[in-house]
């Protein structure tokens, strides 16, 4: 069976998205204080090879659109106490993103 | 024990400090990893003890300079900072640096906004443009403290953001690596790139401080 390369990216700027919730065991870049967060998709970065099969020695195969999500800090922390307009950019490989509304 | 033995010999000799503990003598899991595999990697000949030093060399000549160097640039010549802006590799590219191993995203503080870097993962760093990350940036404090409360972290740091100005931290925890243009300082009208760029700090470029003020120094 023919090896998919690449996975096309699914997401544009200004996407609504939100963070799967979920626990793999292993190495895995989404850090989990943003797990279930929703955000904006900011920019698409490129499509790289998947870290969470890289980190075993595997291919890497198919690689995954990296954006970078803007989420507003309120929404992340609860009680954040700075300014409402505050954000954090979190890199996050298109397999971690669901479309949300 | 009996005080009772006789200490003139002692007195007789030079006296010598206590030696310090030398702190590289503990083997830890990761230490010992690495010097295995260095071994392993010079034993079969894959590369020379020279090679593996010559890099370490490598890395730690870099320093925040080059970073500053871009930075300065981009405060002279708008058409370079939009270079800069919108392709970080290409722009160090132009002006003789390393491209970079990593894509480099620059993102710019105005007076609006104020941008800080962490890695909460672990240390991701544009090392080609600033060398190698200071300790803190690496300490668990740093990153899951900057992170959720940016602006008391910055306060530590002595950097006090107005109200009105939007802080936006950027995780680096996956493949690009970041660099803060700084604002440029008030009061640098016609400086010299050389000039300017001496006003542009490693901690300017995290951005946990505003790039330094003429004569402050």
């Amino acid at each position: 069976m023919a090896r998919v390369e690449a996975d096309t990216p699914r997401f544009r700027p200004g996407d609504s998205v939100a963070v799967r919730i979920a626990y793999p065991i292993g190495h895995v870049r989404t850090p989990f204080y943003i797990r279930g967060k929703r955000g904006v998709i900011e920019r698409l970065c490129g499509v790289y090879s998947n870290p969470e099969e890289l980190a075993y020695a595997r291919s890497g195969l198919p690689k995954q659109p990296l954006y970078r999500v803007r989420f507003m800090q309120r929404e992340v922390w609860p009680g954040y106490a700075g300014e409402s307009r505050d954000t954090v950019d979190v890199e996050i490989y298109q397999h971690w993103l669901e479309a949300a509304n | 024990m009996p005080h009772d033995h006789d200490h003139s010999e002692e007195h007789d000799r030079p006296h010598h400090s206590p030696p310090r503990p030398d702190l590289d003598d503990t083997i830890t899991h990761w230490r010992a990893m690495e010097i295995a595999v260095r071994e392993l990697l010079i034993g079969k000949n894959l590369l020379s003890a020279d090679e593996i030093r010559r890099q370490v060399e490598d890395m730690d000549s870099c320093t925040p300079a080059q970073g500053a160097k871009v930075v300065a640039r981009a405060w002279v010549d708008p058409e370079y900072k939009r270079l800069l802006l919108s392709d970080g590799n290409a722009a160090c590219e132009a002006i003789g640096l390393e491209r970079g191993p990593y894509k480099l995203v620059v993102v710019e503080n105005t007076d609006t906004v104020h941008n800080v870097i962490v890695c909460t993962l672990c240390s991701c760093y544009p090392r080609w443009l600033l060398g190698l990350p200071p300790d803190w940036y690496k300490s668990r404090a740093y990153r899951s403290r900057v992170i959720s409360e940016p602006r008391s972290v910055l306060q530590e740091f002595g950097v006090a953001i107005p109200e009105n100005l939007v802080v936006r931290v950027h995780d680096s925890n996956a493949d690009m690596r970041y660099l803060v243009l700084p604002r440029r300082p008030d009061g640098t009208e016609g400086w010299s790139q050389e000039k300017l760029a001496a006003l542009v700090t490693r901690d300017a470029m995290i951005g946990v401080a505003f790039a330094s003020r003429p004569g402050a120094h």
